[in-house]
């Protein structure tokens, strides 16, 4: 492994790495609020819009995300859609983990006890207030371990940017490898890599989850 | 949209997701295997195989099956091994779902009550039957839902090995998109074949599941 190229090449290998989590965070936000309000549709009990909303989730969790991605940005123009590759790989993200998110957020809604919503409507609160005060905290909490491991899933489609020429960590170590015939060192530094990213994170999101959970502990303790 | 070029390349797409599907199933066999091998050394008595096993997981769930694939290229090119690429694009699926097997099997094995081992010893069942007619019997049915969930994203993973240049249905659709100058077309085609295999495999996972909460109901 040669450090000194590394070291030469650190300037656009961080901004690779800043490319990276941009993308990640962009696209895990979008894909959250967009996944967060299908749930909500879905909610609704529409027929047609529910209809709708399957075939949505359906296609975005059927097909692989290397074919959307091409789909969006190559196929896009042709349909007035012009897009950059950043922001065609931030969208595709979110578009794909939505899909994800939605199914997430509908099997939180799903684990909240029917009880307590009747419960809730029987002392006379209103639909919202049984939503805000009722439903909802206990479907996100119920949520976060699943988000956590979709989050953690994301963060590694975004190598996947690289093939439609986003600049992310990727796309800089294979211009690096093809510059300076380092092609094995740079993805032994990559794999390394990503294994340290994906442990910290997944060792912090447990750590997030035991906190958000302590209090289902507590409570499932016998007085 | 001009809908003709799906029609005219219907035969390529097939063949090409005939390609994919052979390179899925063959991933997911060889990944088995693996994952069974990991499973077994993570619930080994001797502390450095568990060890060893964790690592595995930790390492093939942590690194992107594309870094993964790539890695695999250069390391083989790097140390002169003369693999046909096919070969090496199905280890590289085998390898990361293998890390993925193991842990479904090793919770299908969880599932399992302790109690119904516990009586099979004390009704004098030695360990290998233990496995063989108490464990593995329900161990392998619960996994199979888990199973062909993993199948259909090892599938959709099996895009990734379009990349070093094998034709499957990603890479057909790529080279019909640039044959054509319509890769809004292509790219639909491909997409339509896999979604068809994928919703076929979704509807047969969730046959199996019915079919088990009904003999346990």
């Amino acid at each position: 492994m040669d450090l000194e190229v590394l070291w030469r090449y650190a300037p656009s290998l961080l901004s690779g790495f800043g490319v990276t989590v941009m993308c990640w965070s962009a696209g895990g936000a979008l894909g959250l609020v967009l996944g967060f309000v299908i749930a909500l549709l879905y909610r609704l009990r529409l027929a047609p819009l529910r209809w709708l909303l399957r075939v949505f989730i359906e296609v975005f969790r059927g097909t692989p995300f290397l074919v959307q991605l091409f789909l969006l940005y190559a196929g896009g123009p042709y349909i007035g859609l012009k897009l950059s590759a950043t922001t065609a790989g931030v969208l595709g993200l979110g578009l794909y983990s939505s899909a994800y998110f939605a199914e997430i957020f509908r099997g939180g809604f799903a684990a909240v006890p029917v009880g307590q919503i009747e419960a809730a409507m029987s002392v006379g609160m209103k639909p919202f207030d049984v939503l805000w005060r009722v439903t909802l905290p206990s479907a996100l909490i119920a949520a976060v371990p699943p988000i956590v491991n979709m989050l953690i899933v994301l963060s590694k489609e975004t190598v996947v940017l690289s093939i439609i020429t986003v600049p992310e960590l990727m796309y800089q170590m294979q211009t690096m490898a093809a510059e300076t015939f380092t092609a094995f060192d740079a993805i032994f530094a990559m794999a390394a890599f990503y294994w340290l990213l994906v442990e910290g994170v997944s060792r912090l999101g447990a750590r997030l989850e035991a906190r958000v959970t302590a209090f289902m502990a507590e409570e499932a303790r016998p007085a | 949209m001009h809908p003709q070029v799906i029609l005219h390349s219907f035969g390529y797409l097939t063949q090409a997701a005939g390609t994919t599907l052979a390179i899925s199933l063959a991933g997911i066999a060889l990944g088995f295997v693996i994952g069974a091998a990991v499973c077994i050394a993570r619930l080994s008595r001797e502390a450095w195989l568990a060890r060893l096993g964790g690592v595995y997981v930790s390492v093939f769930r942590g690194v992107p099956l594309l870094v993964l694939l790539l890695f695999i290229y250069y390391f083989l090119a790097k140390f002169g091994v003369d693999v046909p690429a096919l070969a090496a694009a199905i280890g590289g699926l085998a390898l990361s779902s293998g890390a993925y097997q193991a842990e479904i099997l090793r919770g299908a094995l969880a599932a399992t009550p302790p109690g119904q081992a516990e009586a099979a010893v004390a009704l004098g069942f030695s360990g290998v039957e233990v496995w063989r007619r108490i464990l593995l019997p329900q161990a392998l049915r619960i996994s199979i839902p888990p199973l062909i969930n993993e199948f259909i994203l090892l599938l959709k993973a099996s895009s990734l090995v379009s990349v070093v240049g094998i034709a499957e249905l990603t890479r057909v659709s790529m080279n019909i998109a640039s044959l054509t100058y319509r890769p809004l077309e292509a790219y639909v085609g491909g997409a339509l074949f896999y979604l068809a295999i994928n919703l076929c495999l979704a509807a047969l996972g969730a046959l199996t599941e019915r079919r088990l909460a009904g003999e346990r109901g």
